[in-house]
């Protein structure tokens, strides 16, 4: 055997171990961001907003408890906070429908944006979400449509929007809270397209593929910062946020703070150009040198 | 968000040239077929068709130029399922000789001039990556800045898993290209064909000014088998169907693919019709100010005043003249 053979056959070795090392990972950040002892909205509201009044509601037939959202202080400013909530316990979790919105849900933030922008309130969403609630009354509710406004309402506000993903980011559902102008992401959250088992169960035909469809998808915080999707990556404590909610919530909290206090410093009429601009540029294509 | 592809029946044997109609089974032969705009003849079911047969069917004849097709399909998460996504794409080139799922451009319909962009079901499955988000953005931009009315018709299976959250994020970049669309007060009319899913539908399909859809297309976000597996729940046997979707208020209307391209011109037209309000606006911000808007106010809080003191009287909504209504003749 010559020697570059060998080093052809190490590189290869090493290249697999990377592979399978990249795959054990981002599997095991995708437990995390499910694991269900992780601090959820409701926490991060109770941490980091004082005198919470939560506001119940879409102000048309029900109110939706996988989204929760109200008016609160954060450092001593008024804002609305809007966020998925998936609830502890299996009783929890059930009444607030593992945090999959419905339409009422979305229209329910829809309407906390409206008063955010009519009392000049900076909003702050948190998203923690495995998706928009597939069933069929949310379905012929309008879930699409709900969906696309909520986005729209957010893409028009002028006040300051900032957007926190704190667990699943789970597809359409999920950025519907997230068409911010700071989109922060904690360590060990995900934000995908499609979940891992959906897209096994098409793309490779058998949902036991999702760690391999987890890796492809690259969902993890770090993946995502390099291609402009999230704007600042969370530290999260050693182990994860569900170890050390306090120190989570310490993080998240500096995090916030300081986007807002960038954003403060722009007027409401640039707020909404960059929030649309940052949105534009999100994309990778070629061929630009095609064409003068 | 799935993108599930579905192979077209084709005859064999003896009735090979012949076009057999999935829902009738009637069979036709293939010109008359498309000739009939690619609708069955017999039942009027309407047959899948591409980007291509589509601008021929909408655009003035010789009027389509194409836009942004110098934009290329890149791999920026190096994604392999049981193929490269390179891979996937090349076929998609080859099977339906275009570059993306997109064909976007300048047209006009029926002598209306418009932005037209069409998607292609064919081109795996019609899914909305970056390079589908981009040539959106420039149509809408185009649209805005030229003042030309923006057309899409879309047939999706939602975002392309292929570009992960890459994918997901041209549902908020084709919603902020609505926004831009909608600040310059152009029109937008989207056209749904079959099948029109996931997150195109939860985007800017669903934001435009006039949404409607063609007869038997299937609209909806999550589709049977999600619902069927997340919740357990029976699904009803119409469910998605444009009928069905008519019927719950989720569109303006249902158009045959015959009466298309006259309906969308038809919308057009009377939307870019506001134009003539800004003329008489323009004339009576021109007028002295003042004098006349006190007066009609002064008179509605009268009539509102009445109304309280006597119930029943009068109602209030709708009653007095706007301003600019018939009891004053513009100028
Ligand atoms: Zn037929």
């Amino acid at each position: 055997m010559n020697l570059s053979e060998e080093a052809d056959r190490l590189q290869g070795l090493l290249k697999s171990h990377r592979h399978e090392r990249r795959r054990h990972d981002t599997w095991l950040t995708v437990q995390i961001a499910r694991n269900k002892d992780r601090p959820r909205t409701s926490e991060y509201i109770e941490f980091l907003i004082d005198g919470f009044e939560e506001l119940k509601g879409d102000r048309l037939r029900a109110d939706d408890r996988a989204v929760i959202g109200g008016l609160g202080w954060f450092d001593g400013r008024a804002v609305v906070v809007v966020g998925h909530q998936k609830g502890r316990t299996l009783d929890e979790q059930t009444r607030h429908s593992f945090g999959m919105a419905k339409p009422e849900g979305y229209r329910k933030a829809q309407r906390l944006f409206a008063l955010a922008e009519r009392h000049r309130l900076a909003v702050l969403t948190f998203v923690d979400t495995p998706g928009a609630y597939p069933g069929v009354a949310a379905e012929e509710g309008g879930q699409a449509r709900a969906i696309a406004e909520t986005m729209l309402t957010m893409a028009r506000l002028s006040v300051p929007i900032v957007a926190t993903l704190i667990g699943e980011g789970g597809s359409g559902g999920a950025l519907a809270l997230a068409v911010a102008d700071r989109v922060l992401m904690q360590e060990n959250a995900i934000y995908s397209v499609i979940s891992p088992e959906g897209c096994a169960a098409i793309l490779w035909r058998d949902a036991e593929f999702a760690p391999q469809a987890a890796e492809a998808l690259r969902p993890t915080a770090s993946h995502l910062l390099p291609l402009g999707i999230v704007d600042r990556v969370i530290e999260e404590p050693r182990g994860g946020a569900h170890l050390n909610p306090e120190g989570a919530a310490r993080r998240v909290h500096d995090a916030i703070a300081e986007a807002l206090r960038e954003l403060e410093e722009l007027t409401p009429r640039e707020r909404r150009l960059l929030r649309r601009e940052r949105f534009r540029k999100l994309g990778v294509w070629g061929g630009e040198g095609l064409l003068p | 968000m799935t993108v599930t592809v579905e192979i077209a029946r084709r005859g064999t044997g003896p009735q090979e040239r012949r076009w057999v109609c999935p829902k009738c089974r009637s069979d036709h032969d293939p010109a008359a077929v498309k000739e009939n705009l690619s609708v069955c003849p017999a039942c009027g079911f309407h047959q899948r068709i591409g980007a291509r047969e589509r601008i021929a069917q909408l655009a003035d004849e010789g009027t389509f130029v194409e836009y942004w097709g110098h934009l290329r399909t890149l791999d920026p998460l190096d994604f392999v399922d049981l193929e490269p996504y390179p891979e996937r794409v090349r076929e998609a080139q080859g099977a339906s000789r275009l570059t993306e799922a997109i064909v976007a451009g300048t047209a006009t319909i029926a002598a209306t001039p418009c932005v037209l962009a069409v998607m292609d079901f064919g081109f795996m499955g019609g899914s909305m990556g970056s390079v589908v988000g981009e040539k959106l953005w420039r149509a809408a931009a185009a649209a805005a800045d030229e003042g030309r009315p923006l057309v899409a018709v879309a047939s999706s299976g939602g975002a392309r898993m292929q570009e992960g959250a890459l994918s997901l994020m041209q549902m908020a970049k084709t919603t902020c290209a609505v926004d831009v669309v909608n600040d310059a007060r152009v029109p937008f009319v989207a056209v749904m064909a079959d099948p029109c899913t996931g997150g195109v539908v939860a985007s800017f399909v669903s934001l435009a000014d006039i949404c409607v859809a063609e007869p038997g297309a299937l609209l909806y976000f999550s589709g049977p088998r999600v619902i069927s597996q997340t919740t357990r729940e029976q699904l009803p046997a119409d469910f998605g169907s444009a009928e069905r979707n008519l019927v719950l208020g989720h569109l303006d209307a249902i158009v045959p693919r015959a009466e298309l391209k006259d309906k969308v011109a038809n919308y057009l037209r009377l939307l870019k019709g506001g134009g003539q309000l800004d003329g008489l606006e323009r004339r009576a911000a021109s007028r002295p100010r003042g004098g006349r808007t006190r007066r009609l106010a002064r008179a509605a809080s009268t009539r509102v005043a009445a109304a309280f003191k006597n119930p029943g009287s009068e109602s209030l909504g709708g009653s007095g003249p706007a301003p600019g209504s018939s009891e004053e003749p513009p100028a």
